[in-house]
């Protein structure tokens, strides 16, 4: 037996510099780096967008031949979207025995665009077969990229019977192409009635100096730039340039003047509700969710500029397992009574007009408490809004180029990540 | 297999699973990155290597108010720490008697709560009329409108609270190792507390500051949880720019320049730190 630690040879290898071997491992790993560095490019995948509706139908046709049931669907949908008891669910796997995999994994857009993004550009599956998706930025580059199927939409009879003439016409997505929504909401003012005296009515209040150090602003570059358009009378959806830089002027100014507190994600409801903030852009549901579970008593408003309206949508990625299953669950909740049921729970907007006879007919049913919570659903106009609130509202700016795209985003950005 | 061959292979068997772990988990990454930060193009068309410099350029000339704050944030957040730090570390080692693993426990018990949650913490603590705040300002010693959230002291707290054991262990770890036979030695020789401190205590402790300081300047001077939890509009530092840019606006190369950029510094940084007090200088200056 050869005692290493005593062998003389073995000890100087291990403590003398070997300078001719370090050079040759150096010069090795500078080549293999210089031949990594050239290797490691970002595939992007670009497709055309069928023009016609011939080359569309085809599209459709070419996806759904031979695509089978298998009895499964996995659903990856955003938090507070649905009873945490999941009757609908529950519901759909009694009459058609598919079983649903519900899980909230969608917490923000673009984190979770890219975290499919490397999947889906590999073609392998992301693990769900319906995901919801707002009508944002990442909505335009998944269509881009070819990531999404095109809806069969022989296979949506309830969709076709059921869905809000607005919400088959989005402009996003005319003809439901790729997407039909889950639920629309609306960006506008909350306020703790507490610190607030005069209710807000105005985008305008959230630059009143008055309450300086106490306003929330949205970090998200599309809502924030809606709102300073808001404040001057701009419409998004017509805007340019010129009107972006406007914009970001006003919102300069206004955190400059020291009256944001804060640019926030989701997280404005608690400052809201402890005070921290008095008043901030906030999302119609959200507030009413926190009154509901916390006994807090925040308000809502849209502003009388206008707000932002947003849909986040159902859609099934290219590399789906189980596509004919997720079709046939998306179309499960345009039923009246179950999207009436659904619209009871969320509080958000319903994209079915028919679900508010329905909970009217709850309302008759329900007793006490449950009664006046239902009441409220039925008749508020952040569920139901009347024709002229969607007058008030408007869309997000939309992009036809990436390059357009980065130049708003750094515009509003420098504005939020001072 | 004979015995000189074995012996001049155990050395590369020995560092192989060593090297195999750094050749995976970080030179490929940090290729990659590099790889990333000289690429152009945009998320949808891809990414394709071009050796643009551009990148640099940009993400300096638009965010080194961002990187300047970082470095600024992470120097102050180091000097509370060894402020606050260094007492602790000297009282458990000199005055910790038996008990000394308890009271290391309990340094360490907070850092069994989640980083992130541990800061919305603080967020509730300081909130405006929250438990710390409130019953100040309802005494009418606070103005109404004083706050500690969404202001540069709260994020520099944060970082001090959030990286102290760090700085408190290895200070604990040199403080600890000094022979009581020094201390007596240095009492024979008629010096009092004060002078026994400076010149022995102090010194030997030294290479236990050098170490904390790395281990906690370093991520301070990175990180973005402090900023986004307890900052406001202009405490925005380098990290939660570096997380936007990947992120929310998929621009990865002006990311990964950042990263590297963010990582000359402190490399630059630690360097100078190294050299003026590295700690074999530190060691000799004990033994003088």
């Amino acid at each position: 037996m050869n005692d290493l630690s005593r062998d003389p040879a073995f000890l100087r290898g291990m403590t003398r510099r070997r300078i001719g071997r370090r050079d040759a491992l150096r010069l090795a790993g500078m080549s293999a780096a210089g031949l990594a560095l050239a290797a490691c490019g970002v595939q992007g995948k670009g497709v055309a967008k069928p023009t016609t509706s011939a080359q569309a139908q085809s599209a459709v046709e070419k996806y759904w031949t031979g695509k089978v049931r298998n009895g499964h669907v996995d659903f990856a949908n955003w938090p507070y979207y649905m009873d945490p008891k999941h009757p609908e669910l529950k519901q759909f796997t009694a009459e058609t025995g598919i079983t649903v995999n519900y899980r909230e994994v969608i917490h923000e857009m673009p984190s979770w665009f890219a975290k499919i993004q490397p999947q889906l550009a590999a073609g392998q599956s992301i693990g769900y077969d319906i995901m919801v998706v707002t009508n944002g930025i990442q909505f335009g580059q998944l269509v881009k990229l070819g990531y999404l199927v095109p809806l069969d939409h022989a296979k949506l009879p309830n969709f076709t019977a059921n869905a809000g003439a607005r919400y088959k016409a989005e402009d996003f997505d005319p003809g439901n192409v790729y997407s039909i929504p889950w639920t629309s909401g609306m960006t506008g003012i909350a306020y703790n009635p507490k610190y607030v005296d005069t209710p807000p009515t105005s985008v305008l209040d959230l630059w009143n100096p008055k309450y300086k150090g106490k306003v929330g602003m949205m970090a998200d570059s599309q809502e924030i730039a809606n709102f300073g358009m808001f404040a001057l009378g701009i419409d998004p959806g017509n805007s340019g340039q010129a009107d972006w830089e406007k914009a970001a002027a006003k919102l300069t100014e206004q955190r400059d003047a020291g009256i944001v507190r804060k640019y926030y994600d989701q997280s404005y409801v608690d400052p809201l509700s402890r005070g921290d903030i008095w008043l901030t852009m906030a999302w119609s549901g959200d507030v009413f969710q926190k009154n509901v579970s916390d006994g807090t008593d925040l308000k809502f408003v849209i502003p009388q500029e206008g707000a932002t309206i947003w849909t986040d949508n159902m859609m099934i990625p290219k590399s789906a397992e189980n596509p004919v299953d997720a079709i046939t669950l998306m179309d499960f909740f345009y039923r009246t009574d179950v999207a009436a049921h659904l619209t009871e729970y969320i509080n958000y907007v319903t994209p079915v007009p028919g679900a508010q006879s329905v909970i009217q007919a709850d309302v008759a049913e329900a007793t006490g408490d449950r009664k006046k919570l239902l009441d409220a659903v039925a008749g508020s106009s952040l569920v139901f809004p009347s024709e002229d609130d969607y007058a008030k509202l408007h869309t997000y700016v939309g992009f036809t180029d990436t390059a357009r795209q980065k130049q708003f985003e750094n515009l509003f950005q420098a504005i939020t990540t001072s | 297999m004979s015995s000189r061959l074995r012996a001049a292979l155990t050395p590369y068997a020995l560092i192989f699973p060593g090297g195999l772990w750094l050749a995976i988990f970080f030179v490929v990454p940090t290729v990659v990155m590099l790889s990333l930060s000289l690429q152009s193009g945009d998320v949808v068309s891809g990414y394709a290597f071009t050796f643009n410099w551009h990148s640099y350029v940009d993400g300096i000339t638009t965010y080194h108010d961002q990187i300047v704050r970082s470095v600024i944030y992470g120097l102050a957040a180091t000097l509370i720490q060894i402020v606050v730090g260094f007492p602790v570390a000297y009282w458990i080692a000199f005055r910790g008697g038996r008990r000394k693993s308890v009271y290391l426990f309990l340094l360490l018990l907070p850092f069994l709560v989640s980083f992130v949650l541990r800061t919305i913490s603080w967020q509730f603590f300081l909130s405006d009329n929250g438990l710390l705040l409130g019953p100040l300002k309802s005494l009418g010693l606070l103005p109404q409108d004083f706050h500690i959230l969404a202001t540069s002291v709260a994020v520099v707290c944060g970082l001090a609270y959030n990286y102290l054991p760090f700085m408190v262990l290895p200070m604990y770890v040199a403080l600890e190792r000094i022979d009581p036979r020094l201390l007596e030695a240095a009492q024979d020789l008629y010096a009092g507390r004060t002078q026994t401190f400076l010149r022995v205590v102090l010194p030997l402790s030294l290479p236990g500051v050098f170490a904390g300081v790395l281990m906690t300047f370093v991520p301070a001077t990175s990180d973005y949880v402090n900023a986004s939890v307890l900052g406001g509009t202009s405490n925005t530092m380098i990290g939660n720019v570096i997380q936007n840019q990947f992120l929310v606006n998929q621009d990865y190369p002006v990311a990964s320049a950042l990263s590297f950029t963010l990582m000359a510094l402190l490399l630059a940084g630690i360097y100078a730190y190294a050299r003026v007090l590295g700690t074999e200088d530190v060691l000799e200056v004990a033994a003088r």
